[in-house]
């Protein structure tokens, strides 16, 4: 790891104060936990001038109540997220991604907002300067060539965030705060498909709050496969809800995350909805989760086992939730 | 460039001029000279570095100084009083909790934010309040019984 770079740091009060001081400053970023960003700066990923701490914004650190659903500010930390008892009794799969990132200590610091604009990961790119330069560097970042898919012209990073794919399935709205006032856009909006450029937000933009409704009909989950169960980033993430009608599916959503370069819904699952949960629905699943798959060796983890493992969670999950319904 | 820096650090006070781009560990270590919190892989994969930040266990590698400004810090060198060792660290000592001792202070910081939260804990809630802390030495058997034997004694040393 290198020290860090020289850098100014400012911690304003407000989000809009954020916003003006990060329209000042060309060369900024926004710090909230720091868990992610501050490793990635000292393997030389990023060298910005000045940091905005995001920690002394109370608006952003909040979680309030209304008649549909909770406003979560994105300052909120992962551990206070994964307890919070309307999270945990009405948003199951969003208390289970918070809970699944990261190991205990960083979810003390690590917030939603940094979670959500967590950098998209690659076995070429995070790696120290020393080593990136061995190899003389790639697409993303001060090279020319993608080492995962050599004549690809863009980059397959993968967007590897666990609380995306819950807050697609729980139906999300992202608050973003720009020069031109506050915006509102659905989750899985806030993203591309692209391992270089993967959120949309403009460059002048603040992630706020995310707005999470509530609907008691459905009941969701997440689970991920890592190598290590105490402290690893999803090779795949599944985020499942599902809604019951009588003895019939109501309703499947299923959203993916570290199998491509945004977390993203699958479609197809319509078919579904008035039949059983039989053999035949869960092939259907299983397909539709394989068919949006974009794993690619972008992991130490073979992208053929993440492929083949990341149906086997959507049908198991929705299976479990299907029960418990 | 430096500025003020206002916290409070294993009880004492302190208003410090630190530089904006030094990290909480490096203000520790080289800054007030407490060693006792270590320097594993430096990148946030270790958990050697946990120090408590108001009472919840942080990775100070992690961690600028200023983004804990006004915050209580407290470190594995203010865990013991004038009474003796804390019963984290006479538990650790006792039930061979420690061998070559480099993740040691990290992992009574994390033991002693869990037991803050959670007096009593189970073996599955040491597990996981751990889970981020790695040993090479112990296998983690004699390091969980230690948290467990320090749960089970009197809060005063
Ligand atoms: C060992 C280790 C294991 C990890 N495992 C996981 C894992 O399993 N799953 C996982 O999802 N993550 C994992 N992480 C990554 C990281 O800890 C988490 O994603 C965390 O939630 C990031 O949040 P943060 O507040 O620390 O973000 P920061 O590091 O502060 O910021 C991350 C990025 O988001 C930007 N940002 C932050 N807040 C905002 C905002 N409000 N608006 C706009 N931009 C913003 C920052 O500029 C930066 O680019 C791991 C990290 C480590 C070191
Ligand atoms: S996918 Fe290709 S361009 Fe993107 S980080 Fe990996 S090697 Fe680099």
């Amino acid at each position: 790891m290198n020290a860090l770079p020289d850098f100014r740091l400012f911690r304003p009060a407000s989000a809009g104060e954020a916003v003006r001081l990060n329209t000042a400053h060309a060369s900024s970023r926004f710090i909230a936990g720091g868990t992610d960003l501050l490793p990635n700066i000292r393997r030389g990923l990023f060298n910005p001038a000045v940091l905005i701490d995001l920690g002394g914004i109370p608006e952003m650190a909040t979680i309030t109540e209304s008649a549909d659903g909770l406003r979560i500010g994105a300052g909120v930390t992962l551990a206070k997220l994964a307890v919070d008892p309307r999270v945990v009794a009405r948003l199951p799969a969003l208390a289970q991604a918070a809970l699944a990132v990261a190991g205990p200590t960083h979810r003390q610091s690590a917030t939603l907002g940094g979670n959500l604009c967590l950098d998209t990961r690659c076995r070429y790119y995070n790696q120290s300067e020393f080593w990136r330069d061995s190899i003389h560097h790639c697409l993303k970042l001060d090279g020319d060539t993608c080492r995962v898919a050599v004549k690809s012209k863009r980059c397959y990073a993968a967007f590897s965030g666990d609380v995306a794919p819950a807050l697609i399935v729980l139906g999300a709205e992202v608050e973003v705060l720009g020069e031109k006032g506050a915006r509102r856009l659905a989750i899985a909006d806030l993203y591309a498909d692209d391992g270089m450029a993967w959120l949309t937000l403009k460059p002048d933009e603040l992630l706020v709050a995310v707005h999470v409704p509530f609907d008691d009909a459905w009941t969701s989950a997440y689970e991920k496969m890592r190598i290590r169960g105490s402290i690893d980033f999803p090779l795949a993430g599944v985020s499942v809800a599902l809604r019951r009608d009588g003895a019939n599916i109501g309703g499947l959503r299923i959203a993916c995350t570290g199998v491509a370069s945004r977390p993203f819904a699958v479609d197809g699952l319509d078919v579904i909805a008035g039949k059983l949960f039989d053999a035949a629905a869960q092939t259907i699943v299983a397909e539709c989760v394989d068919l949006a798959n974009r794993s690619m060796k972008t992991t130490l983890v073979d992208a053929l086992f993440r492929r083949n493992v990341t149906p086997v969670l959507a049908r198991r999950l929705a299976q479990r939730l299907w029960n418990g319904a | 460039m430096k500025s003020l820096l206002c916290l409070t650090v294993n009880g004492r006070q302190r208003e410090d001029a630190v530089a904006e781009n030094m990290l909480l560990i490096d203000y520790l270590r080289e800054q007030l000279g407490l060693t006792g919190t270590k320097q594993g892989c430096d990148g946030g994969e270790c958990g050697a570095c946990t120090v408590l930040v108001d009472d919840k266990p942080r990775l100070a590698c992690c961690t600028l100084a200023h983004g804990v400004a006004g915050c209580r810090i407290e470190t594995i060198e203010g865990c013991a009083s004038t009474d003796g060792l804390s019963r984290l660290q006479r538990a650790f000592h006792e039930h061979l909790g420690t061998q070559c001792g480099f993740c040691t202070p990290g992992m009574i910081m994390a033991a002693e934010g869990l037991l803050r939260a959670n007096p009593h804990p189970d073996q599955a809630e040491i597990r996981a309040a751990l889970g981020g802390n790695l040993c090479r030495c112990t296998g983690y058997v004699k390091i969980i019984e230690s948290v467990e034997a320090a749960a089970s004694m009197p809060e005063a040393a």
